[in-house]
């Protein structure tokens, strides 16, 4: 059977995580939220190591303290401190204390690299179903609110007057960033999880002219990424999260450098 | 009957009032101007009328099923996010090609539709905002000092627009600004603010008001003079050079 191979399931496990990275990525990047998706990711470690002491699921895990740290920064900001120093104290401390944690772990060494830089190719049939689970919900989500949560990027004013409330819709991209965190920890591993977002959308952006391309062009960025990485990874027998992120990352390059080209021949718009 | 009415609200950002006991009613077609110095509450004022902001105490009461369109002091797109006028302009779900086409026609700018939002100029931008509160018919329309930003003729172009938006489709409007001269030739009433309604009237009562001259000193009578001015003699070039480029400025109300 086709699941049966490793390198399959790797793939589709790739292309999983693009499709949900891909809209929600876009929403990071058009609300400056990059390093709020960085810390939601650093925490998830701790939920990691907590779900290893307490025999849980790592997914369940991952999602309950990513959900936390994200809840808590959005509720603490405005509060005194900057948005960055809040999100430098708690996603730096929840590492640190995620790591410290499981030091303590008795028992089986856990090979903390595999949450670190993700170990896509150990990827199971069972999270296979978890990532593809995690990812129909997020893309989902997004897919349900995508006009409220548009129309609260935009303005919030405009959002209000509309019967929109922004806060609401910041609520459901938290919970959709800390299900895609949980869902790619396998796949990019907690390090990259933010490449994973954010590449995609930004190299998408200079082929869209609406919201709605530039989410897609990022799924289909992302998903080629995914398995060009993985065949690179093969070929030259490099780690696969990382050499999925260099795939990203030259698509970004090339793009960028394309949009360049086009704003020197012609004056813009 | 009354489109709004504001029933002695106060609304505060933590322990600091910045409305206390404000009560206005808007009726159906009529201007409001809203005039007020900086931190008097103005913005705050018509946050609470969008519902972004909450009374502590009072109510707001709109007319039942009353449509409201809010153009706000200014938009600022990320330049990450791409987005033509026309998808903007649809953003809220099950508004036609048709409609899209009419409201940038009324707004003054029918061809900007393909265009993306972040390429615009601000005066554009502020039209594109006024189409898209304009795209459901409302019969309250709030401007927040849309003309924030523009160049006088830009702001005077602004004004003129809403007079005739107003003539066409008949709806009431309420604004704020700091353009007084301008905006209070194109108002039925003006109110001014200063956490409470310190004054309200017609542009001649509210000028002539002690409370309007200790906020905004004599310096606006002159130009409230120059208002009155162009109005008995319409557009003569001694009032020009007498009184500089202003008068160009003006929104005449001639074409009423």
């Amino acid at each position: 059977m086709m699941l049966d191979d490793f390198m399959t399931r790797a793939m589709l496990a790739g292309v999983g995580v693009a499709c949900a990275a891909a809209p929600l990525g876009s929403f990071v990047v058009w609300r400056r939220m990059a390093y709020f998706g960085d810390a939601t990711a650093h925490a998830a470690i701790l939920g990691v190591a907590l779900s290893l002491a307490l025999n849980l699921s790592i997914f369940a895990g991952a999602v309950a303290v990513a959900l936390i740290m994200a809840l808590t920064v959005t509720l603490l900001t405005g509060r005194g401190y900057a948005m960055d120093t809040l999100l430098g104290v708690l996603a730096h401390s929840a590492l640190a204390f995620g790591l410290v944690a499981v030091s303590f772990l008795s028992g089986v060494r856990i090979d903390l690299m595999a949450y670190l830089f993700g170990d896509i190719l150990a990827v199971s049939r069972g999270d296979l179903a978890v990532i593809w689970a995690g990812a129909a919900l997020v893309v989902g989500l997004i897919a349900w609110r995508w006009s409220a949560l548009l129309t609260a990027t935009l303005s919030e004013e405009l959002a209000y007057a509309d019967g929109i409330d922004p806060r609401r819709e910041q609520l459901v991209l938290t919970v959709a960033l800390a299900i895609t965190v949980a869902v790619a920890i396998k796949v990019v591993g907690v390090l990259l999880i933010a490449a994973m977002l954010i590449i995609p959308a930004a190299a998408a952006r200079p082929l869209s002219r609406t919201p709605e391309q530039m989410a897609l062009i990022a799924a289909l960025i992302g998903a080629a990424a995914a398995v060009v990485g993985l065949r690179a990874a093969y070929t030259f027998d490099t780690p696969a999260g990382p050499s999925i992120v260099c795939v990203a990352a030259v698509v970004f390059l090339a793009t960028s450098l394309l949009r360049t080209l086009q704003t020197r021949d012609r004056k813009p718009r | 009957m009354n489109l709004v009415s504001v029933e002695n609200i106060s609304v505060g950002y933590g322990a600091q009032k910045v409305l206390r006991n404000v009560s206005l009613a808007i009726a159906p077609r009529e201007i409001v101007t809203i005039v007020g110095p900086n931190g008097s509450g103005k913005t705050t004022l018509l946050r609470a009328l969008i519902g972004a902001a909450r009374p502590s105490q009072g109510h707001i009461r709109k007319r039942t099923g009353l449509r409201v369109g809010y153009v706000p002091q200014k938009l600022h797109i990320d330049p990450t996010l791409p987005i033509t006028v026309e998808r903007f302009l649809r953003l809220p779900g099950g508004i036609a090609r048709s409609a899209c086409a009419q409201a940038l026609r009324r707004a003054g700018v029918p061809d900007l539709s393909g265009r993306q939002m972040s390429d615009l100029s601000g005066g554009q931008t502020q039209r594109v905002l006024l189409a898209r509160a304009l795209i459901n018919e409302p019969e309250l329309l709030l401007l927040d000092e849309a003309t924030q930003g523009l160049d006088q003729p830009g702001s005077a172009a602004f004004y003129r627009q809403i007079e005739d938006v107003r003539r066409t489709t008949g709806c009431a409007i309420l604004m704020i600004s700091h353009e007084l001269h301008v905006v209070m030739s194109a108002s039925d009433r003006v109110i001014c603010l200063n956490g409470h309604v310190c004054c309200e009237g017609t542009p001649d009562i509210v000028s002539a008001a002690p409370e309007y001259r200790a906020l905004f000193g004599t310096g606006t009578g002159g130009a409230l003079a120059l208002y009155r001015h162009d109005h008995d003699h319409a557009h003569d070039d001694t009032c020009d050079h007498a009184h500089g480029h202003d008068a160009h400025a003006h929104p005449t109300k001639a074409a009423e």
